[in-house]
């Protein structure tokens, strides 16, 4: 097994705090090195916030799990500076095949817009993923990566939060302004703040095998329904990085987990999905899923991101790709908050927008894994008429739910947005993520999304906005036709955008608020909400 | 639009006959797979999702 990685083996340290028993107090410790937590502590550094990382392994993820990146996440770390490799290193597909029984109902090409810098999504295993933003946090002095570090007990207090930690050196004691736990769907820490984690489980069970295939195998995605060699069931095949190929099995309730993780079970599987093709066995594993969330986001001082706030099932790539948007949603304000710029009221509307993020990210994911599982009778038969219509008429194609990709979830409700008045064209309503856009930079080609998300942004296609404050925080002019030019004029179309037209951009690019006219003083109380002091 | 719930189709007892004789020899589980089919035709016809809805409360048992 694993022919194609080997995983590195990162050091145990002995902290100083540690060596010397004298516990530090940390502005802000991240538990778990996953996904979710190292894009933590790239954008907190990124934000100038020096981050604790503690995780109990002393290394990447074992096997492939998440393989499919979608747009968003690839764009928060494009501004942290490591989607390059990621995009490189991964498999972009284009055609999809949907197959019923023994035929195939239909195909699709993902024609994605183009003028935008990063793809609709990427597959690649989760380690390289892994491997990457730690090569890029052990280059930044603000992050200070421990492993073998274990967080076994935590006590909150008004301000901060104290923290036993194992290592292989012992116990110690630390503290930390604020704590993120980002310790996954089993999250000890969530079971340390008391936290609910309530929702929906499945009674089913996912075979995932990972195989390198010895020839060459078309990039596309195939998903069957009721196929011949599975019968009852669905199974999924696409494409990873150095021709490792993902395929999943659902299994049923009724099944051992041990058993069918045994490669004498698996090969003749991939033999009956596959058949005359050659191939290794590389990974394995057996899963069951649940839908669910964690009651609140923020437990006094410690604050939940990724699957150890919600769990969703794997249909659509909505877990990882989640987190990734949380800690995005997060940085800035806990920033803001550390800096004294902005009240503990910024922190809480993370609960706000995530917690509404995630049950929009629930209720998708559940929809494809009821379809692809009924659950009686009358919904398979809709389900397998779906399909069979599938195959004749174009109409019943969008019904087809073999997971919807995970796209940003607008924040159309947010106590954060100032709500428009007059009328608006296209997609850019407050609490919207801002879309790319291709833009010249002193005449060198660039993207818009490169041009902000340092900070608050007044994106000016007029002349007359100048930059406001609120506290310690300023939103920066960026005039079109002056800072950029919108060569293409794809930024002015996608902005809706007339001469004079003023867009407030926060930190994380989602749309703030929007006018047809700039005033310093409206643009001001636009700025004063984003920070919740509205 | 609301659901029309007056009579709208003009030759009743011919689309009856049409309708029953559409799965006079068919067995339970191939008539009922055949109106789950009718079912999403129609619905796609119809479009309008408040008449959808309407439909659906009607229908319910």
């Amino acid at each position: 097994m694993f022919s194609t990685y080997d995983a590195p083996v990162y050091p145990y340290v002995q902290s100083a705090e540690q060596a010397s028993g004298t516990p530090a107090r940390h502005k802000v410790v991240v538990i778990g090195a996953g996904p979710v937590g190292l894009t933590a502590a790239l954008d907190f550094a990124a934000r100038g916030i020096p981050t604790v990382v503690l995780d109990d392994n002393n290394t990447v993820s074992v096997g492939s799990r998440a393989v499919c990146y979608a747009k968003r996440p690839l764009e928060i770390w494009d501004r942290l500076g490591v989607a390059d490799r990621m995009i490189d290193k991964g498999v972009e597909w284009k055609l999809g095949k949907v197959f019923f029984g023994d035929r195939q109902v239909y195909q699709f090409d993902l024609l994605p817009e183009g003028g935008h810098k990063i793809p609709a999504f990427i597959n690649l295993q989760q380690y390289y993923l892994e491997d990457y933003m730690v090569e890029a946090a052990a280059q930044n002095p603000l992050i200070d990566m421990r492993w073998k570090h274990k967080l076994i007990s935590l006590r909150q207090e008004a301000d901060h939060a104290v923290l036993t930690v194992e290592t292989p050196d012992g116990v110690f004691v630390t503290s930390a302004d604020w704590v993120i736990a980002c310790d996954g769907a089993n999250s000890d820490t969530r079971r340390m703040v008391g936290a609910d984690f309530t929702g929906q489980f499945f009674q089913d069970r996912f075979l995932i095998a990972d195989i390198v295939m010895k020839a060459d195998f078309p990039t596309e995605r195939w998903f069957w329904f009721d196929p011949p060699f599975h019968r009852n069931q669905s199974a999924l095949l696409h494409k990873q990085s150095d021709n490792v190929w993902r395929l999943d099995f659902q299994l049923g309730w009724d099944t051992d987990p041990e058993v069918e993780k045994r490669e004498e079970n698996i090969i003749p599987r991939v033999k009956a999905m596959l058949p005359g093709v050659e191939f290794e066995l590389e990974w394995a594993s057996v899963y069951q899923f649940a839908c669910r969330r964690i009651d609140q986001f923020r437990h006094g001082r410690v604050i939940f991101a990724g699957d150890a706030a919600h769990q969703v099932s794997p249909f659509g790539a909505r877990g990882a790709n989640t987190g990734v948007q949380d800690i995005d949603n997060l940085s800035w304000k806990l920033a803001a908050v550390l800096a004294g710029d902005a009240d503990e009221a910024l922190i809480d509307s993370y609960h706000e927008e995530r917690a509404f993020a995630a049950d929009d990210n629930i209720l998708n994911s559940t929809r494809s894994t009821d379809f692809i599982t009924p659950k009686n009778a009358a919904s398979k038969r809709f389900r397998n008429a779906v399909l069979d219509l599938a195959e004749k008429a174009s109409f019943a194609r969008p019904l087809v739910n073999s997971g919807r990709l995970s796209t940003p979830t607008p924040y159309v409700s947010s106590s954060l947005n100032t709500p428009d008045a007059g009328i608006w064209q296209g997609k850019m309503a407050p609490g919207t993520l801002c879309s790319d856009a291709p833009v010249t930079v002193g005449g060198t080609p660039s993207w818009f999304l490169h041009q902000i998300g340092g900070g608050f942004t007044l994106l000016d296609f007029g002349t007359q906005a100048t930059p406001v404050s609120v506290g310690g925080i300023t939103a920066k002019v960026l005039r079109v036709g002056e800072d950029l030019e919108d060569a293409e004029r794809l930024l002015a179309k996608r902005y809706d955008a007339q001469p004079g037209t003023v867009y407030l951009i926060r930190p994380d690019q989602h749309v703030a608020a929007r006018w047809r006219s700039f005033n310093p003083v409206e643009a001001k109380a636009a700025l004063a909400r984003a920070l919740a002091k509205g | 639009m609301t659901l029309i719930l007056t009579p709208n189709i003009p030759d009743p007892d011919g689309f009856y006959q049409e309708l029953t004789d559409a799965q006079r020899d068919l067995d339970e589980t191939t008539a009922n797979d055949m109106n789950a089919r009718l079912v999403l035709i129609l619905a796609n016809h119809i479009g309008d999702r408040t008449v959808l809805t309407e439909a659906l409360k009607l229908a319910a048992p």
